[in-house]
């Protein structure tokens, strides 16, 4: 097997002569092609959809809280659910990421050989759990189960403004929606950094160890660094998915049109919760309003994956990986 | 339990199973009330397709069925998509009738009459609803709320409930001192548009926000859906919330009276139905859209109630799908069709208003 894999044995790259390498790298292309098409279809197809409602819109689409497109002077803006996705995404990273990257180097370096690919497969089946199950689990189970946790924040962290909260009802918030997010991500980090931290080269492992390294000076000068893009890869796929999450989030959160740093509170809204919630029984300008609020959404999923993208890259000569 | 064994006791299970059918089928065609009403409708076969309000699906899907085992042959499919959903696939020709939690607006009329080749859209009312105000306070079984107080609670201007406002309408009644857990709708929904509706025409001094399907109160929570903001009544301590009244029933949730100047009223199909009847026409023609007296003054009427329409063509739906629609909604604003209304919950049409639904729906053609 690895003598075919060698180089020696590859065709030489650029131009090929045979028939059967120019049909792949035609299909190749053509995938490629399709995809960029398929984006730039999806984002032409939201604009146009958006126009006429941006265009009837009263109040600034960016900068306003309201979201009332029905009415006769339609006013929407999707500041505060800008606000809520990346609150509810950023907490939810904060909490999945070291968890994910804690089970990942667990099942990949430390747990015994016999018991590792167990609990990596069972974290990858949390993957294949519907969001709605989340929800449900998030409303019926984490929602009364959880209070006593974020009271105990507003008591003894409250002087914090994120930690504080005036109302002292402590469901349905931006917070629960959060964990269960991270719950949701969890799987994705966790598996996609698995597998990079298993691609490092065992020389390099061998190599730190040789030197005296502790376990844990190999993971930071060996394991680290050439596994420090895939980690970036992990965390933004984890992202996406947290930025995009509809039904659970959707069931949990209190809907406000409010821009609310008491994550703790009942309120906050997402642009894909609010989507869902208002898409069936929204008229002809609410329509609109929603498919704008998912053109937002799309360029900020957009940005956040050519901001990891220009990471990776960066990243890309000190890695060790070359 | 060896395998054999088990067969045999499941055959002889099956057995006893299709005896009690044959039995009870039997018994039904000479005594039960609704097989025999079944036996009388006028059937109709083919397929239709309908889409549309969500707050009327179990009211259609409960007379699908009746019609569906009396007419052999004929498929009526009703997808609860939201009435907006639902009116805009009858414009593009997707289906043959639409439900709705509101008359069409002014502006979707002209729409839907393009839609008909030859006719005009009608707005017929099929299914009524009663919006309670539910309530868990532990210690509490009996409440009385008066417009006022309703819209303070809503508007977050009352958030105790020992409240004066409240505690004077209530004095046979001790009262926690606890803040109250307002639950509304995080959906978009008919039923909080009649709600609003309801508080905007009785409590205009208090309630300044007008309807509107979304809701734009501050303060409280918002859950998803009358099944969830149910379940949040359920599960929470000290809180009210609207929600239909077979929601209330399924989740056995208390329900506050309502007092609109005439005394308490409970809310129930006699009570919602007495409102319905007696709602105005906005004109006389066979397209009923109705406006609901929000602040009748009456000792058996509630009046938190809402109306849901079926609208199709007059004229011009279509040749294959004419005689199926028509036959169905002949059905449904029959006698035992509104009948079986009670008993999922929801509130008949009666009296004059049912006798213009059927000219309405005789006029189909």
């Amino acid at each position: 097997m690895t003598q075919l894999l060698s180089p020696q044995v590859q065709p030489p790259l650029g131009r090929s002569s045979r028939p059967r390498d120019a049909a792949f790298a035609g299909i190749s292309r053509g995938s490629g092609i399709i995809v960029l098409f398929t984006m730039g279809a999806i984002g032409a197809f939201l604009l146009w959809k958006a126009l006429p409602a941006l265009r009837a819109n009263t109040v600034p689409f960016l900068t306003s809280t309201q979201w009332f497109p029905d009415d006769p002077q339609p006013k929407f803006g999707i500041a505060a659910l800008a606000f809520g996705t990346l609150l509810s995404s950023v907490i939810a990273m904060v909490i999945a990421v070291p968890v994910g990257l804690g089970v990942a180097l667990y099942t990949s370096h430390y747990a015994p050989r016999r018991f590792a690919p167990t609990l990596g497969y069972v974290v990858d089946l949390l993957a294949a759990v519907p969001s709605i199950i989340f929800g449900l689990w998030g409303l019926q189970i984490l929602m009364p189960n959880s209070i006593g946790l974020w009271r105990w924040f507003d008591q003894h962290l409250g002087f914090i403004p994120l930690f504080n909260n005036s109302q002292n009802i402590y469901t349905r918030s931006i917070a629960l929606a959060a964990v269960v997010l991270a719950i949701m991500i969890l799987p994705t980090v966790s598996a996609i950094s698995r597998e990079v931290f298993n691609q490092v080269p065992p020389g390099h492992i061998e190599a730190a160890l040789a030197l005296g390294a502790t376990r844990w000076e190999t993971m930071r000068t060996a394991v680290f660094p050439f596994a420090r893009p895939g980690m970036v890869s992990a965390a933004m796929l984890g992202l996406g998915r947290a930025l995009g999450e509809t039904i659970a989030v959707a069931l949990i959160l209190s809907a406000t049109f409010s821009i609310n740093w008491h994550v703790t509170e009942p309120g906050g809204n997402t642009f894909a919760a609010n989507i869902a919630l208002k898409w069936n029984e929204a008229g002809n300008i609410g329509l609109g309003a929603l498919i704008a609020s998912g053109l937002v959404l799309y360029i900020i999923t957009f940005a956040v994956n050519m901001a990891a993208r220009v990471v990776v890259e960066r990243r890309r000569d000190f890695s060790g990986a070359n | 339990m060896n395998a054999s064994t088990a067969r045999r006791g499941f055959a002889a299970a099956a057995i006893v199973l299709s005896l009690t059918f044959a039995l009870s089928a039997c018994g039904g065609n000479s005594n039960n009330n609704a097989s025999s009403n079944n036996a009388k409708i006028d059937c109709s076969t083919g397929s239709i397709k309908a889409s549309g309000s969500t707050a009327q699906k179990n009211a259609i899907a409960d007379w699908i069925n009746n019609y569906q085992s009396a007419c052999t042959g004929a498929t009526v499919d009703y997808q609860a998509v939201g009435s907006s959903a639902g009116i805009a696939d009858f414009v593009n020709k997707q289906t043959a009738f639409a439900g709705s939690d509101s008359a069409l607006k002014p502006e979707d009329q002209p729409k839907a009459d393009a839609r008909c080749a030859t006719g005009k859209a009608l707005d017929i009312p099929m299914v009524g609803g009663a919006i309670t105000l539910a309530y868990n306070v532990n210690g509490v079984d009996s409440l009385t709320l008066t417009p006022a107080v309703i819209a303070g609670i809503f508007n977050n201007s009352i958030t105790k409930w020992n409240d004066s406002k409240i505690a004077d309408l209530n004095k046979s009644v001790t009262l926690p001192d606890a803040t109250i857990a307002q639950f509304h709708r995080s959906d978009g929904s008919g039923t909080t548009d009649n709600f609003t509706k309801y508080l905007a025409a009785a409590a205009p001094s208090v309630w300044k926000l007008g309807n509107d399907k979304a809701w734009k109160a501050t303060g409280g929570q918002g859950a998803k859906g009358n099944d969830g903001i149910a379940s949040a009544l359920k599960s929470t301590d000290n809180s009210i919330g609207y929600v239909e009244l077979s929601f209330a029933q399924d989740a056995a949730l208390k329900v506050a009276s309502v007092d609109n100047g005439a005394g308490a009223v409970e809310p129930n199909a006699q009570t919602a139905a007495a409102t319905i009847a007696k709602a105005t026409r906005v004109d006389a023609s066979s397209n009923i859209k109705l406006k609901v007296d929000y602040t009748i003054k009456s000792a058996d009427a509630y009046p938190i109630v809402l109306v849901t329409y079926e609208i199709t063509c007059q004229k011009g739906l279509g040749s294959s799908d004419l005689a199926l629609t028509k036959s169905f909604l002949t059905y449904t604003a029959s006698d035992a069709a509104q009948a079986n209304l009670a008993d999922n919950g929801y509130v008949p049409i009666s009296g004059d208003l049912l006798t213009a639904v059927r000219a309405s729906v005789a006029s189909i053609s």
